[in-house]
């Protein structure tokens, strides 16, 4: 077995009654791309909210690399290597294409606070380079200068793609990227994150389009009500009666 | 790259731009009644707080409504340089910075515990508190209602070494330059444009970006490794550093402190004053705290004999009327007018004058643009 990157230990998170994750277990490999799916409410965004520390588990661990990261905020969490993707996408709307992938590009170099005010940006030719290669791997090396915010649902997406991609974390956390794409923007955002994957990042997806786990995931969970009631490769995933039972007498 | 060198140059090209206009204000302000030292050193001196303020609130989005409270710590903290040290200026601008800068760590660490509307009232909160005190508790350090000024009995230990006091009151220099007049002035203007070029080189630093990424999105900020509070702390503590260095001059051209500069009201007009210009923009506070200013000085001294005289083309019984509806706007009714300014400005030009002239600007260009694209439409053969 590889290196754990991920390990969910008993994770247990309740909002007032309701049980929004209960006794969660999940083991993410070194370099491989895990997809949780599950019916809608099942705790998916929950679960990717407590790795990055803006939820607090109310009980359970959340190791990383081997090292806790229950109780940390979020910009240590992010500065020791774990990058989300969020399902609506969280970009400077009011910047530039090139402002918004640069300014985790610094975030990345000089670390979670830095006074670097008496250097110019227009010197930072280092960090331009670097950003100005990640939006050609996203696709938006066309439109660097224009501002962020009038860009499309999709091409947002990439940008915010590209954004946690010039941070090279270790591990990245996916939550639904493709949903709302057409299925020509879909098969880009595959072939992206393919590529992406030949890098050895590791990766936790949420996904509901199986099209896009089958294309990418290595193993799958199955999240409903709560818990993880499957797992496996993709193919055990799909024959399990279980699976079937939770997505047909689920939501559906 | 060669895109890069033209921002440069731009940038140069303001700086130059900005500092010829500052230098000259003596010359520009004179037909429009302005150029007078007390009124050009007002222009000066609010236009360093108005910069100060804007790094706060235009790169970072956070509306402090307390920053009369660091002016006013700038100003008893040169008077007291004067009284105890020395009528040299460059003492006085050294600790007014620092308490101001002291003040507004201690401030600005307890009121960014909160965002938004919270972050406000805590601010406006601290400054009355600190208004209260300077009125009544700290008495013997500021002289509560009187104000603290300069008397004949201070010590001025550094200077007493060096000369006999003399029989009047002494006045502040820079080194037996007095600060009075048209050389007060060109040294709060050589600090305005000082103030600009730091101001200027915030907003083009990564360190600027970071300040501007908290006003866009603060949870990217986070979920990007990046710590928002100390960037938010520091640019806090330059933009009180920029109001006590505005409190020391206040204080060096006019050797005067009371507590009424720490009130709530200061602290709105530099709100004013930096909306009224231009949020985030470069040179839009200084401009609105220019505007505000002559307002303050020249429009609140025309009377009825000076609007009889402008309304003199109109018939003679008309002139009563014109002279009597102006009225409210003019003398003691001044805010009304800059009121009336400002509503204009909200509603119509969000982005303050310098996003008005720019639209302006933009207008013209495309009108000019547009007739040469007809000439160039009609040279091809229609579809």
């Amino acid at each position: 077995m590889n290196d754990l990157v991920l390990h969910l230990d008993n994770i247990q998170k309740n909002f007032g009654g309701l049980k929004a994750l209960s006794d969660v277990n999940l083991q993410v490999e070194e370099g491989t791309t895990h997809a949780i799916i599950g019916p809608n409410g099942a705790g998916k965004s929950t679960l990717l909210n407590v790795c990055i520390g803006r939820l607090k588990p109310d009980a359970g661990h959340v190791t990383f690399d081997g090292q806790e990261l229950t109780g940390r905020k979020p910009h240590e969490i992010a500065q020791m290597g774990v990058a989300r993707v969020f399902q609506t996408p969280e970009i400077f709307p009011e910047m530039s294409l090139l402002e918004n992938v640069m300014l985790p590009a610094f975030s990345k170099r000089d670390g979670a606070f830095n006074m670097n005010a008496h250097k110019l940006l227009s010197r930072q030719s280092e960090i331009r380079a670097e950003a100005e290669h990640i939006l050609e791997d996203v696709g938006l090396q066309e439109q660097i200068t224009q501002e962020a915010g009038s860009l499309s649902r999709g091409d947002k997406r990439r940008l915010e793609l590209g954004m946690c991609l010039i941070l090279r974390p270790r591990l990245l956390l996916l939550d639904e990227p493709t949903a709302g794409m057409s299925r020509h923007d879909t098969n880009r955002t595959i072939d992206l994150l393919k590529k992406i994957k030949s890098r050895g990042m590791t990766k936790v997806i949420i996904e509901h389009d199986m099209h896009v786990v089958f294309s990418l995931a290595d193993k799958v969970s199955v999240l409903a009500r709560g818990q993880i009631i499957a797992g496996g490769t993709p193919e055990e995933v799909r024959e399990d009666p279980k699976v079937k039972e939770a997505y047909l007498g689920g939501a559906h | 790259m060669s895109n890069m060198n033209v921002g440069k140059m731009n940038d140069l090209t303001r700086f130059l731009i900005f500092a010829v206009a500052i230098l000259t204000m003596p010359i520009w302000m004179d037909p429009f009644g302005g150029n007078y030292p007390d009124l050009l050193q007002k222009f000066a001196i609010y236009g360093i707080f108005a910069i100060g303020f804007n790094i706060l609130f235009g790169l970072t989005g956070y509306l402090s409504f307390g920053h009369a409270a660091f002016l006013g710590v700038g100003s008893y903290a040169a008077i007291w340089s004067f009284k105890l040290f020395t009528m040299n200026v460059i003492p006085a601008l050294f600790f007014s910075v620092l308490f101001a800068g002291v003040l507004a760590f201690i401030i600005g660490q307890l009121s960014l515990r909160r965002t938004g509307i919270y972050f406000s009232i805590l601010t406006l909160a601290f400054a009355q508190m600190f208004y209260s005190l300077a009125y009544s508790v700290l008495t013997p350090i500021t002289n509560g209602e009187t104000g603290l000024q300069l008397a004949h009995s201070d010590p001025r230990m550094i200077d007493s070494l060096f000369f006999e006091a003399g029989a009047g009151l002494p006045s502040t220099t820079l080194f037996g330059l007095k600060m009075s007049g048209y050389s007060g002035f060109y040294f709060c203007a050589v600090l305005l444009i000082v103030g600009f070029f730091v101001s200027m080189r915030i907003f083009r630093s990564p360190f600027g970006l970071m300040l501007k990424g908290i006003k866009s999105n603060q949870n990217r900020m986070m979920y990007t490794g990046l710590n928002t509070k100390p960037y938010m702390l520091t640019a806090f503590v330059i933009s009180g550093m920029y109001a006590g260095l505005a409190g020391s001059l206040l204080a060096i051209t006019d050797p005067i402190a009371g507590a009424e500069r720490m009130q709530w009201t200061a602290s709105g007009e530099v709100v004013l004053m930096t909306i009224l210009g231009g949020v985030g923009t470069l040179a839009g506070p200084v401009i609105g705290a220019g505007l505000i200013k002559y307002f303050e000085n020249i429009f609140s001294a025309f009377n009825d004999t000076v609007l009889a005289e402008i309304f003199s083309f109109l018939p003679e019984a008309m002139v009563d009327y014109a002279v009597t509806i102006a009225g409210l706007f003019v003398g003691s009714g001044w805010h009304l007018t800059l009121g009336l300014l400002f509503v204009v400005v909200v509603i119509f030009l969000p982005g303050g004058i310098v996003e008005g002239a720019g639209k302006l600007v933009k207008l013209v260009s495309k009108r000019e643009k547009s007739t040469g694209g007809s000439v160039t439409q009609q040279d091809q053969p229609g579809e």
